[in-house]
């Protein structure tokens, strides 16, 4: 299978929807001509002209606003955050008006709206660059959130975000652009709700999301060598949680480690870490175990911020600690 | 406004007024819990909106938008009985009455935060440019809804982008119970306009056709690809904020002024002037108008609860999360 970036699967997935469907248009800051920051709209406003691909002032209230009014009048936007983190500022139109339109005005609108938010730390680019914000999104009623860990999700997962008739948040990791890996050619799309087995294993569970995946499956080989089989769990949409793919998994394992980029307090992770006790309590020989980021901000230095931020060392011995309750 | 425009007009603001305080009055008998902006006074600016624009134009309200709705062409009964939280009602029972729309009608929508649904609106306005509609967007909010950032942000796209729309601030001098004088350094939200590099326009917001010419000066501006108008219709509220604002923050002396220009009374001693219709010819539609809310009430009282296991119903469109523990 070819190999290409995670950033170019995701522009994949644009520009085939675009050009399968006229409603589909991208709305962000420096989308245009420039790319987008991490490029991933590069060449686009070209191909697709700067109607359908539109620059917006500095103003993500707005923009996330504009993006909501037009999906529930029969356009299919796909805005950009630049960063994840400026989310705080798009948050009432995200969750005060798309989240809520469809349940507040009885069934009466759809918001086919997709919102990409490039997320998470490990590039030095410190407190308001760096954040992994989905806690909040999970937990607010009508929002979708997806967070896939391969360029194969992330074109396949992209693609049924944008036909999705319900508002999803689109979280992409900022370090995985920069990896290559396998995509198929041609035409396909990856169902939200699905969490996945990345790799099998008879000892204890890992439970991790977009970039966390990868350090997961860097652990499982790390335990392997010490004769521990991890089985890896990619739960990809967060929003639905798939609980059925990770309750079957610590079924047979009987132990979970939950994992994510986020910092550790009232996070993703201690959401699956207590549905895994409420439905996995019988054959738990462990509690289940949370690796998340320190409650601190994400810090500029990279010594800092790779002491504050989980990884598979932190994943290893967060599985030592289950295996040896 | 010719005769018979200015005649419905007028019959629409006393719908408007007699269905306000028909809730008023099932407020105080318990019949309506909760919640309810009133617009008791500013049932001018709604109807002289409304009448500028096409039946298939639309429009975003705020957390005082009964009138706007009302105005649009909503059903009376069922907005009644969404206010009583029944099935009835425009939205289940689950919006009350800050959250209701209907698209069938280009009622995008009321929402109770209060500049929120102006970018909503602008998004709404690109969507006509993109689709090749012809319609137009109004946005209606208050005065208060000035100091907020989603304001700041959308009318500034909305001219940059040169969308349709008209952005139409009811400016009814108080944030609740803040004076505008309090909040703001200009006199005039019109003045605002420059800041975006579009028209502004005050207006007498209790002139029905004062506010109908302004707007559909601004609303065919905008149809025509001439971009926002900002439209302020300066109005009053002849009640208070909400159902427990008892108004001690505004003057006997200025409630006095502005009671006086009540706008039903202003549209009335206009129609009788020009000869449209004499009192006696008013009073049976009066007497309609005052049927039709009876008949609202009687429809929302009569109407069932929803039923409680429906309440995790219609969160998405395409997944059932909430029915059960998932």
């Amino acid at each position: 299978m070819r190999e290409i970036f995670y950033s170019h699967a995701i522009r994949e997935a644009l520009e085939e929807e675009m050009a399968r469907d006229e409603r589909v248009i991208l709305i962000g800051e420096d989308i245009a001509e420039y790319g987008g920051a991490f490029k991933i709209t590069r060449d686009m406003a070209q191909r697709f002209g700067k109607e359908r691909v539109r620059n917006t002032p500095i103003s993500e209230n707005g923009f996330v606003g504009v993006a909501v009014g037009a999906a529930m009048t029969g356009l299919r936007p796909v805005a950009e955050l630049m960063f994840m983190d400026f989310l705080t500022l798009a948050m009432d139109q995200l969750c005060n008006h798309a989240a809520k339109f469809r349940y507040q005005y009885g069934d009466q609108v759809t918001i086919p709206l997709v919102l990409r938010c490039p997320a998470g730390a490990g590039r030095s680019y410190g407190p308001t660059h760096s954040q992994s914000l989905e806690r909040w999104l999970m937990s607010t009623p009508g929002l979708l959130v997806a967070a896939p860990a391969t360029a194969e999700d992330a074109k396949g997962m992209l693609k049924s975000a944008i036909r999705c008739d319900d508002p999803v948040v689109f979280i992409e990791s900022k370090i995985l652009y920069g990896q290559k890996q396998p995509v198929p050619e041609g035409e396909y799309t990856v169902p939200l709700g699905e969490a996945t087995v990345r790799r099998g294993g008879e000892h204890v569970t890992l439970v991790a999301y977009s970039r966390m995946v990868g350090e997961a499956l860097r652990a499982a080989e790390a335990l392997a060598e010490r004769g521990v089989e991890a089985e890896v769990v990619d739960l990809r949409t967060l929003a639905p949680l798939d609980m059925a793919t990770v309750a079957a998994s610590v079924e047979r394992t009987g132990r979970a480690v939950v994992v994510e980029e986020g910092p550790l307090t009232g996070g993703v992770a201690a959401e699956v870490a207590q549905r895994i006790t409420e439905e996995c309590f019988d054959v738990l020989d462990a509690p289940p175990i949370r690796v998340a980021a320190l409650d601190v901000p994400v810090p500029s230095s990279a010594v800092l911020e790779a002491a504050a931020t989980p990884d598979w060392r932190k994943i290893a011995q967060g599985a030592a600690e289950a295996l040896n309750y | 406004m010719n005769d018979p425009m200015l005649l419905d007009a007028w019959r629409r603001m006393l719908l408007i007024r007699r269905f306000e305080e028909a809730v008023s009055d099932a407020f105080a008998q318990g019949s309506v819990v909760g919640t309810a902006h009133f617009c008791i006074g500013q049932e001018a600016s709604a109807v002289g909106t409304v009448d500028a624009l096409r039946p298939d134009d639309l429009v975003t309200s705020n957390h005082r938008g009964h009138g706007h709705f009302l105005a649009k062409g909503a059903d009376p009964k069922r907005l009644m009985a969404e206010l009583f939280g029944k099935a009835t009602g425009y939205s289940g029972g689950r919006g009350g009455s800050q959250h209701v729309a209907d698209l069938s009608i280009g009622f995008l929508g009321s929402h109770g935060i209060t500049a929120g649904m102006i970018p909503v609106a602008t998004g709404a306005a690109l969507s006509q440019r993109l689709l090749d509609t012809g319609r137009v967007v109004v946005a209606f909010f208050g005065d208060g809804a000035t100091g907020q950032g989603a304001f700041h942000e959308a009318v500034n796209i909305g001219a940059a982008w040169q969308l349709p729309i008209v952005y139409l601030c009811e400016n009814n001098l108080y944030a609740m119970s803040t004076p505008i004088g309090e909040s703001f350094r200009v006199t005039s939200i019109a003045d605002r306009a420059c800041a975006y590099g579009i028209r502004g326009v005050s207006v007498d917001g209790n002139d029905v056709e004062a506010v109908y010419l302004t707007v559909h000066e601004g609303v065919e501006r905008a149809r025509l690809g001439g971009g926002p108008t900002l439209v302020e219709a300066r109005t009053y509220r002849m009640c208070g904020h909400s159902k427990s604002d008892q108004c001690e923050y505004r003057t006997d002396e200025e409630e006095a002024c502005w009671f006086e220009r009540d706008p039903l009374t202003i549209a009335e001693e206009r129609i009788l002037e020009r000869e449209i219709a004499t009192a006696a010819e008013l009073d049976p539609i009066a007497e309609a108008v005052t049927a039709t809310v009876d008949e609202a009430v009687r429809f929302a009282l009569d109407s069932p609860d929803p039923d409680p296991a429906t309440v995790a119903e219609g969160v998405f469109a395409e997944f059932d999360l909430g029915a059960t523990k998932h």
